[in-house]
């Protein structure tokens, strides 16, 4: 009896785990975090974790290869004393600042010329997204090219021209030229995602709107005014928040085109906190100077929960 | 009630409108493949004119390009991460986007704002205590680091591209399936997931295109001319010093940017569409 009774139990335990997992795979309970549980497994270790450490990086005189001990805030305090860190800061908000406002007025015009009967419909959109799908880093080298100091061919076309005068500004060895290209060449790549964002937006608006507006005698500027704008507003809002963060974030045209020169006047907070942090070693610095971008990842992240998220669910 | 004259007038302006747009937009490309075309000679007279080729076209930069450095290699590390990365992505997503938009389980709500929340954080805010996270996994100076972290960026970007599409699909179908005998995981394989495929092959687009075109990550983590990726390559190893070899690195830029290129032209469609959904959803 105690033979065939071993050689029974196995058996039935098996028959029952199996039926157990598939009644467990089938309760939302379980199978809901089962589903869930390796991207937060992975956000964990690979994005919480490594946010806690620049958190305590930042708070340490940490430096490659060197035990670190805490040392509070002074790093944080310290970087207002070094002439690279405010000059990066003003550049932040001037580069944002100019880069999402140009986005904004030049996408706005381009969805609506899009929004028009075209000739070459799919065309002309694939030829208005292509800069926003190649490598940022690869197509930034072009442009480095582009603005070259002795075979600049932005200069030579504006020398054809008659808009600028012979040699034409050394844009990268310059101030404020250097400025200029590097939120010429962000708008550039950014331009794409507005004007296809703002494009769906506008052709989700009924026609019935405009057809009421112009038989109570709108013309083209009031349409737009009091029809296109206000119901643009969320879709205006969301893209607006995106690329402020990405752009505040950027790192890639930078790098590429100006490494941050001429003497700091276009580093970014990315750009700043890879010098000061890897090629210098200083990596409690460099991970509290990539932490002053987190309170406008914050104030976004704030603004989109409230905004978006709301009319998602 | 326009007269047919006035609007042709109007389709020929709005054409006009569009031209400097377009110019802005292709013109690099335009003058990238050229430059990687023309002779050394050529390109560095000053005297010649930069929009066009005079004194004839040459291959000589790619041949350059191809044998001299290690840009093979490049090319490859890249289509093994971003392939490894996108396929590790996709799976991960989607299973976390089915839970999410359709499943109810403790704190389902908190999860998917955590999602959206990493969705939004900037690869440049963590590159370096992530470069002691892969020094620590013994992945420094490794292709394989990229494959690892790549994932940090592009699941919470499938997960909520995914989303919205599964909540697309109506729930009743599903239902209908369970009733007849199909257990959850078969409702989601044979009925969900074939409804969705336009959403998997946006989501898989996005993927690819988001980690062959990822720059920092790669810069940081790799630096051996056998792991590194086409763009770190490019940019790094064709410049030495003073001396920039700007046909061959222009060939690299328009080489590099091929893949890219090539999914591009056959998915137009799936490229708009998911750049709008990846905003608006």
């Amino acid at each position: 009896v105690a033979v065939g009774s071993a050689r029974v139990v196995p058996i039935v335990a098996r028959a029952g785990l199996r039926t157990r997992v598939r009644e467990l795979l089938d309760r939302e309970r379980f199978l809901g975090p089962a589903f869930v549980a390796p991207a937060v497994l992975l956000i964990a270790l690979l994005v919480a974790y490594p946010f806690c450490m620049a958190l305590y990086f930042a708070l340490s005189n940490a430096f490659i290869g060197r035990p670190s001990h805490f040392i509070g805030i002074q790093n944080f305090v310290a970087l207002w004393d070094s002439d690279a860190f405010r000059q990066t800061f003003q550049n932040a908000f001037v580069f944002t600042g100019a880069a999402v406002g140009l986005k904004l007025v030049l996408g706005m015009a381009l969805a609506l010329l899009l929004a028009q009967q075209l000739w070459f419909k799919r065309l002309i959109r694939g030829a208005v997204l292509l800069p926003w799908v190649i490598p940022t880093a690869l197509s930034t080298l072009g442009w480095w090219w582009m603005f070259n100091s002795l075979y600049s061919v932005v200069n030579w076309t504006g020398i054809s021209l008659g808009l600028l005068d012979p040699p034409g500004p050394n844009w990268l060895g310059q101030k404020y030229y250097a400025m200029s290209a590097v939120v010429a060449v962000n708008v550039w790549r950014g331009l794409p995602f507005f004007a296809i964002t703002i494009l769906a937006g506008l052709v989700s608006i009924p026609r019935e709107l405009y057809e009421a507006a112009e038989a109570d005698g709108a013309g083209p500027v009031a349409r737009f005014w009091y029809v296109t704008l206000p119901l643009l507003r969320p879709v205006l809002a969301i893209v607006v928040l995106f690329s402020t963060i990405f752009t505040f974030s950027d790192f890639n045209i930078v790098y590429v085109l100006t490494h941050g020169g001429p003497i700091n006047s276009t580093h970014l907070f990315a750009t700043l906190s890879r010098q000061i942090g890897l090629e210098s070693g200083r990596i409690g610095e460099g991970a509290a100077i990539s932490l002053y971008l987190f309170p406008v990842l914050a104030f976004v992240v704030y603004a989109q929960l409230k905004f978006v998220r709301k009319e998602a669910y | 009630v326009r007269r047919p004259s006035r609007r042709l007038t109007w389709k020929i302006a709005t054409h006009v409108m569009l031209a400097p747009f377009l110019v802005f937009a292709l013109f690099p490309f335009y003058h990238m493949v050229l430059t990687s075309l023309k002779t050394d000679r050529e390109l560095y007279d000053r005297e010649s004119v930069p929009l066009l080729i005079r004194q004839g076209a040459t291959l000589e930069h790619y041949t350059k390009l191809l044998w001299d450095t290690a840009f093979v290699t490049w090319t490859k590390n890249s289509l093994l991460v971003t392939a490894l990365a996108t396929a590790l992505s996709l799976v991960i997503g989607t299973i976390a986007a089915y839970a999410l938009a359709r499943l109810r389980f403790f704190a389902v709500g908190g999860f998917g704002t955590g999602i959206f929340v990493t969705y939004l954080v900037p690869t440049s805010l963590l590159f370096l205590p992530l470069a002691q996270v892969v020094h620590w996994l013994g992945l420094a100076d490794s292709k394989w680091a990229l494959v690892v972290t790549y994932p940090t960026f592009l699941v919470p970007f499938c997960t909520w591209l995914l989303m919205g599409y599964f909540r697309t699909v109506p729930k009743e179908v599903e239902e209908c399936a369970m009733v007849d005998g199909a257990t959850r995981i078969q409702a989601l394989t044979r009925i969900v997931l074939p409804i969705a495929v336009p959403g998997l092959v946006c989501a898989a687009l996005f993927a690819f295109t988001l980690s062959w075109n990822e720059f920092i990550y790669a810069l940081t983590f790799t630096s051996s001319s056998d792991q590194i990726t086409a763009s770190v390559g490019v940019t790094s190893e064709l410049i030495r010093g003073d001396i920039y070899f700007w046909g061959s690195l222009m060939a690299g830029a328009v080489l590099g940017s091929v893949p890219i290129v090539i999914l591009y032209v056959f998915f137009l469609d799936y490229y708009v569409s998911g750049l709008t959904a990846g905003a608006l959803k």
